[in-house]
């Protein structure tokens, strides 16, 4: 290998294209499709009574009208649970139309098929649907309180309830020196790609074969669950992700009510049909994440060590859960961070509620339980009045103590074990970075001017690269360009780079001759999809190790054709040469034309393979026992756990004195993701993630009214941040390779925004000198803070206390 | 997210755009900059049969600065008036709001006198058109007239512009040497429609305050002139009681509660900026009169 391109900040060969506008999205495609558009329930809770579409059948351009009552097969029934678990005791999943009941604002009732959206949506503004309203279920406290049920089957709204312990955690709460107990609460926010989702189908009836756009997480999810759907052999079903606008989540969820109607319609239909969400529908259709209410108690020692962990939490998994407990799971597991507790039990309770539902938004989960650590850190660093990052010391987990089992059970089912990573070493980049030692005079410079300010801190572990597996594909053409398949999608990450420097570097070629192929069911069938942070884990070692296949098979060939030994030869510029003798070389082109002997000679290259072509072993047939034609390998990553991610944020806010306006002024990162294929897209991943962290912190809410109306629905009201209140971002690496995959890498994706809450709580707490206890924070509920702390109501730190009396 | 049908009309002059709106009567909208009318319709909130864009009509995108005022057509956009020296220059107040309008792409479409036309008492260009007495110039096949800024506005998104009318332009008036304005205003992330936002004006002469007044954004259901002389006149800058205009400015102020801000935190913040804004418009006020006393 000559210049090694893994670990090279090279920039992001996709970018020209997708900044130059030659993107090509969900709603490029597919010219001419009729569109869908859906009615939606304008109730959170309600019965069906009557649906009536006639008003809509004459609207000029309308092609077909479908409710529940029209749809057939498998189509007719519910949703599949995607990810069951024994926890889950009462499932509810939708229907894709919904036949009798609605259970939150934007469940879809009715599908309008027409010659354009515009149409479609004429025409759905002519149905009526009469409902009966049924009590609505907003909010965690509503659900606990279990006046009204969501649904008859979940008794007590309670979808899930589940339980680990290691240790005897109350006995070691109760037996510890020092108690303290903590009520928090996390609001929700979503995912908002900038395309929402969308789906193109297209029928061929000749071929009886379906070709589905989708823009998903996972194409071999939607091509699996549409196929069975309707009752399509998977032969039949093919499914392309195109360009993505965004995921963050929201697309791993599948498949979409939508994802199966607008096949359905299809065929029905014999024509192209597409259906793109529109912002409205992204936000009371789609999906939500984050709201939870925590309650923590923990006991510890004078050093701060904690003995005892006792948390419950209550997770408001809206109207129903296709996707599973995946999100409380990770929660209650990742809660854990860096540190051991002693004993640690952690009981969580998955709610109903009529709103929509829950699953994975980047960070899936961790977030919340991130919040709850650092919460409690926080507030045991206080009562002793010890800093904080000593507390947090006290109780990381050190670098010989891995790899570390805390003894429980992951998303995966499989143990909750961390691979590597140097907690201390990350704890003192970070005070470096951000000036921990110096905080008192920089606080104490900041009083005089009198400005408020405070520095708060959030250490977490994530869980990256989940199998069970990925595939990868390499494949040499005779004119020396290298085809990379890969089944995962790609919503942003930056495969189109980081997957050719990886096999670049493997196969010893130039990466302007790799193409990179994401999310295509034609070219990698076996896939899983793009979530938990594991493209780079599990597919970039899976091409790599297609890319080792390759490189075998050349240099057999190569060896065979120069009549060498392998071992003296080396890959350089894609060309296979004698180490020492570069004059006795052979290009990987031609070793793609001689691996695949041929009897017509289209072009200069393939004459070179044909039969007559040179010198032939006839005791031998043109292809060996043991060979495939083709210069190409295919191997499969499949891990045996997730590889464990760490990082640690800081940052220093100013909060106005009168207005109660909160600045971000710093944003320290950490971050060690072990060995680094790009190390600028790993910044690009963690300052997005940070930008979506400060949004959940300090902007973002979903504001539910008691009727269950969404009040924020548009980009007017739901306040995601701009680049300007997104601070800069100072970033610094540690690596600590994971000894679980060959490549020693670990996942970045969602690194960014896991800590950000639990940061800026951390950091107005300081600045105020209350505990905040519920986020996000908007300056009016900070100020609202004040009075009541200035009334009495609320308790001082006790840092606070001691500094002022 | 699509409009219903609609009947669109790109009229080439005032007259053919007065004359559909007379025909179509309360079925017409007009289109400017669209940038409050597009998504209404975009959300179904509105489904006006006829749109007469009036985007193609001559002679409607001129600043004129004159010594009584500055005025502009139509079809002038915020970015063209953010960045009129002339009309700074002739009253600072303009570029001082504009600067919170909205993000440049969107003041790169949207037009001044659209937006007071929109009567929103979240934008920031109906209360310097109130603050400046201002006048709306509005034309319709019945003839033209000019409404003074204080009967312009009859509430929230309501104004007295008939059907029919096409406001053509707007006169904001210009201050006696020795006024100092500014304008500040908190919204919860830059660029957007203000929790709360004031313009200022205060006028000095003789080193002593002599008037000063506010109007507000997002604080009042129509903008108004609140007089603060009293609590301010007779002063020097320095000297001047700026916490009990600040008083006088949450006493004043009626600000309603949304899922932003509840109602007292925004009187809260009229306050806090008063206090903060009105010495700066009286420091100004000095610094103008000198400089008008350095070109005399
Ligand atoms: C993201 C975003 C943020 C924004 N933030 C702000 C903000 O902070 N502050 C602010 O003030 N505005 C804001 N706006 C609105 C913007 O300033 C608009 O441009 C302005 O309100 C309307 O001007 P327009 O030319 O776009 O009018 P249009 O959208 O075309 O029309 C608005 C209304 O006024 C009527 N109308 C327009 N022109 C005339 C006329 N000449 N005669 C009669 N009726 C007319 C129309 O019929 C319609 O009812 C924002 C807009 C967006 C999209």
């Amino acid at each position: 290998m000559t210049t090694k391109l893994f670990g090279a900040p090279i920039t992001r060969r996709e970018d020209p294209r997708l900044v130059s506008g030659n993107g090509k999205y969900l709603d490029d495609l597919g010219a001419g499709a009729l569109a869908a558009a859906f009615v939606r329930s304008p109730y959170a809770h309600a019965r069906i009574v009557d649906i009536d579409v006639s008003g809509a059948l004459d609207v000029e351009g309308v092609v077909a009208i479908y409710t529940h009552e029209d749809l057939d097969g498998a189509v007719a029934d519910r949703l599949p649970l995607l990810i069951p678990h024994p926890a889950l005791t009462a499932p509810m999943v939708a229907y894709p139309l919904a036949p009798t009941h609605v259970k939150h604002v934007g469940e879809p009732v009715v599908m309008v098929v027409a010659a354009d959206r515009y149409v479609a949506e004429d025409a759905c503004g002519r149905i009526r649907v009469d409902y009966e309203q049924l009590p609505p279920v907003v909010g965690v406290e509503a659900a606990r309180a279990a006046t009204h049920l969501v649904h008859e089957e979940a008794p007590g709204n309670v979808a899930a309830h589940l339980v680990q312990e290691v240790g005897d955690a109350r006995a070691a709460v109760a037996a510890a020196p020092h108690r303290l107990e903590l009520d928090l609460f996390i609001d929700r926010s979503a995912s908002m790609p900038m395309e929402g989702k969308g789906v193109l189908a297209q029928w061929n009836a000749d071929d009886q074969m379906m070709r589905i756009y989708s823009s998903t997480q996972t194409a071999t999810g939607v091509r699996a669950s549409v196929a069975a759907k309707l009752g399509l052999p998977l032969a039949k079903v093919e499914c392309i992700a195109p360009d993505i606008g965004g995921g963050f989540g929201a697309k791993i969820m599948h498949p979409w009510a939508e994802e199966v109607l607008v096949p359905w319609a299809a065929r029905r239909l014999n024509r192209d049909v597409k259906w793109v969400e529109d912002r409205r529908e992204h936000f009371i259709s789609s999906t939500h994440e984050r709201s939870q209410v925590q309650h923590v108690e923990v006991g510890f020692d004078d050093d701060g060590r904690v003995l005892g962990l006792d948390v419950t939490f209550w997770h408001d998994n809206g109207a129903y859960t296709p996707y599973g407990i995946i999100v409380p799971i990770i929660t209650s597991t990742q809660l854990l961070g860096p540190y051991k507790p002693g004993a640690y039990r952690v009981e969580f309770f998955s709610l109903y509620t009529t709103t929509v539902i829950v699953t994975p938004y980047r960070g899936a989960g961790r977030p919340q339980g991130v919040y709850a650590m650092e919460r409690t850190m926080d507030a045991i660093a206080d009562y002793l009045g010890k800093d904080r990052a000593d507390v947090r010391s006290a109780n990381f987990i050190l670098p010989e103590e891995m790899p570390y089992d805390h003894g429980l059970l992951f998303q995966d089912g499989r143990p909750y074990k961390y691979d590597s990573g140097d907690f201390p070493g990350s704890l003192a980049k970070l005070k470096a970075l951000v000036g921990w030692d110096e905080w008192a005079d920089y606080r104490a410079a900041a009083e005089a001017e009198g400005r408020r300010v405070g520095l708060g801190i959030g250490c977490y572990v994530e869980g990256t690269g989940v199998g069970p597996y990925e595939g990868g594909h390499v494949q040499v053409e005779t004119s020396g360009r290298v085809n990379v398949a890969t089944g995962l999608t790609t919503q942003g990450q930056g495969h189109q780079t980081a997957f050719a420097q990886i096999v670049a570097d493997e196969l010893g070629v130039p990466i302007d001759d790799v193409y990179v192929t994401t999310g295509d069911t034609r070219k990698m069938a076996y896939a899983v999809g793009t979530f938990a942070s594991r493209a780079a884990v599990v597919s970039g070692n899976a091409v790599a190790l297609a890319a080792r296949a390759v490189r075998a098979k050349a240099l057999r060939l190569a060896a065979n054709a120069l009549e060498v030994d392998e071992a003296d030869l080396e890959i350089v510029d894609g060309i296979v040469r004698v180490v020492g003798s570069p004059e006795s070389a052979i290009p990987l082109g031609t070793l793609s034309v001689l691996s695949n002997p041929l009897r017509y000679a289209f072009d200069e290259a393939a004459k070179a393979a044909t039969q007559f072509a040179g010198a032939a072993d006839f005791s031998k047939p043109p292809v060996a026992d043991d060979e495939e034609p083709g210069l190409e390998g295919r191997d499969f990553f499949s891990p045996t756990q997730s590889t464990f991610a760490n990082g640690m944020h800081a940052a220093i806010v100013e909060t106005d004195p009168v207005t109660a306006e909160i600045t971000i002024l710093r944003y320290c990162v950490i971050h060690d993701c072990g060995n680094l294929i790009n190390p600028m897209i790993v910044e690009g991943q963690v300052h997005g993630g940070v930008g979506q962290g400060v949004g959940g912190a300090l902007y973002e809410r979903m504001v539910y009214d008691d009727a269950g109306q969404l009040l924020n629905a548009s980009f007017m009201d739901f306040l995601m941040p701009y680049a300007s209140e997104v601070p800069h971002v100072e970033t610094d690496h540690l690596m600590t390779p994971s000894p679980l995959n060959p490549l020693g890498v670990k996942g970045a994706g969602e690194a960014g925004c896991i800590p950000v809450t639990a940061v800026i709580a951390s950091a107005i707490e300081d600045a105020e000198g209350f505990p905040i206890r519920s986020m996000p924070i908007s300056p009016v509920e900070l100020w609202e803070l004040r009075r009541r702390h200035a009334a009495g109501e609320l308790p001082s730190l006790r840092r606070h206390t001691a500094a002022t009396s | 997210m699509k409009p219903s049908p609609f009947e669109y009309h790109a009229p080439r002059s005032i007259d053919a755009a007065v004359a559909v709106l007379a025909e179509v009567g309360h079925d017409g909208k007009v289109l400017a900059g669209g940038q409050s009318l597009i998504p209404i319709l975009n959300m179904r909130l509105a489904s006006p049969a006829h749109l007469v864009d009036i985007n193609r009509v001559s002679g409607l995108d001129t600043v004129e600065v004159t010594a009584e005022h500055v005025r502009i057509g139509a079809l002038v956009r915020h970015a063209q008036l953010e960045h009129h020296d002339g009309a700074y220059a002739a009253q600072p107040l303009l570029r001082q709001a504009l600067l919170n309008v909205a993000h440049p792409v969107i003041r790169n479409r949207g037009t001044t006198v659209g937006s007071i036309a929109h009567a929103d008492p979240s934008g920031e260009m109906p209360s310097v058109l109130v603050l400046t007495a201002g006048v709306v110039e509005a034309t319709s096949v019945r003839g033209t007239r000019e409404i003074p800024a204080a009967e312009f506005f009859l509430g929230p998104l309501e104004s007295c512009l008939a059907e029919d009318e096409v406001a053509t332009a707007v006169r904001f008036g210009r201050f006696s040497p020795g006024t100092g304005t500014a304008f500040q205003e908190i919204a919860r992330r830059h660029g957007d429609y203000a929790l709360a936002g004031m313009a200022a004006v205060v006028t000095v002469r003789d080193g002593v305050i002599t008037e000063a007044g506010a109007s507000f954004v997002s604080l009042t259901a129509t903008p108004d002139i609140l007089d603060l002389s009293a609590a301010l006149a007779g002063a020097t800058p320095e000297d001047a009681d700026y916490a009990a205009a600040a008083a006088l400015v949450r006493d004043h102020v009626d600000p309603d509660a949304d899922i932003h801000a509840s109602a007292e935190y925004r009187r809260m913040l009229a306050g806090a900026i008063a206090e903060r804004l009105l010495p700066v418009a009286a420091r100004r006020g000095i610094r103008q009169r000198s400089e008008q006393e350095a070109t005399a």
